[in-house]
């Protein structure tokens, strides 16, 4: 094994921050569009018992294809573009997201349910208003989650040329070169941390209930 | 699509396709070896760790902070690394594997363990059982269903990343999809993928099988 080679480093901070951003420009789509495919699932899962073992049967059958093999699946349709990967990705956030967030729903107590029905409220109003802000931790516990997992998993994305830092794992294995790949691979934990740390503090910002609960405490 | 789905099923029934070194049953053999060594080695590690974590309730934040790092660990980074410092065997994918596995087993064996009411565990204490029979008697027949979750999520994501193998040139089901990567031949490598997520789906019923069996005493408790 050869030792690191420091001199790399300074010699490619420009690759390194244009691999950066191209992987979070795949990882960051991929997990809004999870969301806004999830939620909605998730609340005819809470909703309609009847389909919940389907929606929640599917996700998990979705979840056991291999990464890669979704993207080269989706080549066909997609083509040799961002978008296959934003869409595989986007495939694998979802067993966590709808999990969560159905989770989440039915953590809702009912009386705040009823509460705001009661005062006149419509079902969709409630859900907006009432049963998604309570269930917002535990969402929020699944988009964690599922953006820690995309942001390692963009990596396999580099198979069809679309990988952020997974390009310099490419890259260290055809030229047997160690360097690039402890280099993308501590650059992806740093990514994945920061990227948790954000969302922690969205969380913060998205639930002042939570704060106030625990001063008077 | 209509072709395509006909050559897929013509690809998975020819016989031809299903014998020899090569063949869907010698590389269903070399997945499921690969997937269950993995899967055994991570709960050999993981399973003492979970239960001492959960046990003394001290060092939490290391089962916390390992699912997270897990989580984040790229697999295939990690491959390439270990492939790179120790050369051409099956160690770079059986580490790969179990950094996948060991972090699940661990958080889901803790969760399962703080699960146990605590009334119960002061109970046992108090007609004398020691420590040690607390967590074989008490605690770990109590946390055993989350601690089943842990390895059953665990197994499907290592049969499905034991793909991997293929990329280091081993076998397993993933030859089919890098073969047909890069040989341009969508049918094999849609072969390759489905047989991969059966065999974690059918791998995964199983263990609920043997999960049933385990607690045939109190169905209500099996998931």
């Amino acid at each position: 094994m050869t030792a690191i080679d420091w001199a790399w480093f300074p010699d490619h901070i420009g690759d390194m921050t244009t691999l950066t951003l191209d992987h979070l420009s795949i990882a960051v789509p991929a997990v809004l569009s999870g969301l806004v495919i999830a939620l909605p699932l998730a609340v005819v899962a809470h909703r309609v018992r009847k389909l919940r073992g389907l929606i929640l049967g599917a996700s998990n059958v979705l979840f056991t294809v291999p990464s890669l093999a979704f993207f080269v699946l989706l080549l066909p349709v997609t083509g040799l573009t961002r978008g296959t990967a934003i869409t595989g990705l986007t495939i694998y956030t979802l067993v966590v997201l709808i999990r969560n967030t159905v989770e989440g729903l039915d953590s809702v107590p009912a009386h705040a349910r009823e509460a705001s029905l009661a005062m006149g409220s419509r079902p969709l109003r409630t859900l907006l208003t009432v049963e998604l802000p309570l269930a917002l931790p535990v969402i929020m516990a699944g988009v964690r989650v599922a953006t820690v997992m995309t942001i390692s998993l963009v990596s396999v994305a580099s198979y069809i040329g679309y990988g952020g830092l997974g390009q310099l794992f490419t890259d260290g294995f055809q030229r047997s070169y160690t360097t690039p790949v402890i280099a993308g691979v501590l650059l992806t934990l740093l990514l994945a941390l920061l990227a948790d740390a954000v969302l922690v503090a969205v969380q913060y910002l998205c639930t002042p209930w939570a704060r106030h609960r625990t001063k008077e405490a | 699509m209509l072709q395509l789905l006909s050559d897929l099923v013509h690809w998975l029934t020819s016989s031809a396709q299903w014998s020899g070194p090569g063949g869907i049953t010698a590389r269903l053999l070399e997945h499921i070896q690969y997937s269950l060594l993995a899967t055994l080695a991570g709960a050999v590690l993981a399973l003492p760790l979970g239960l001492f974590i959960g046990h003394t309730r001290r060092f939490a934040f290391l089962a916390i902070n390992l699912a997270g790092f897990g989580r984040a660990l790229p697999t295939v980074g990690l491959v390439t690394l270990v492939f790179l410092a120790g050369g051409l065997s099956m160690w770079p994918v059986y580490v790969a594997l179990i950094a996948l596995a060991v972090p699940v087993i661990v958080t889901n064996t803790y969760a399962g363990m703080t699960a146990v009411d605590p009334d119960v565990t002061d109970a046992a204490r108090g007609v004398g059982m020691t420590g040690f029979q607390v967590l074989w008697q008490i605690e770990l027949p109590l946390a055993l269903p989350l601690v089943m979750t842990g390895l059953r999520l665990a197994m499907i994501q290592v049969v499905s990343t034991a793909t991997i193998a293929a990329y280091v040139s081993f076998g397993g089901l993933g030859r089919y999809i890098f073969d047909g990567l890069a040989q341009r031949d969508l049918v094999q490598v849609l072969g390759g993928a489905l047989l991969v997520a059966a065999l974690a789906v059918l791998l995964d019923l199983a263990m609920a099988g043997v999960q049933r069996s385990l607690f045939r005493h109190r169905p209500a408790d099996a998931s």
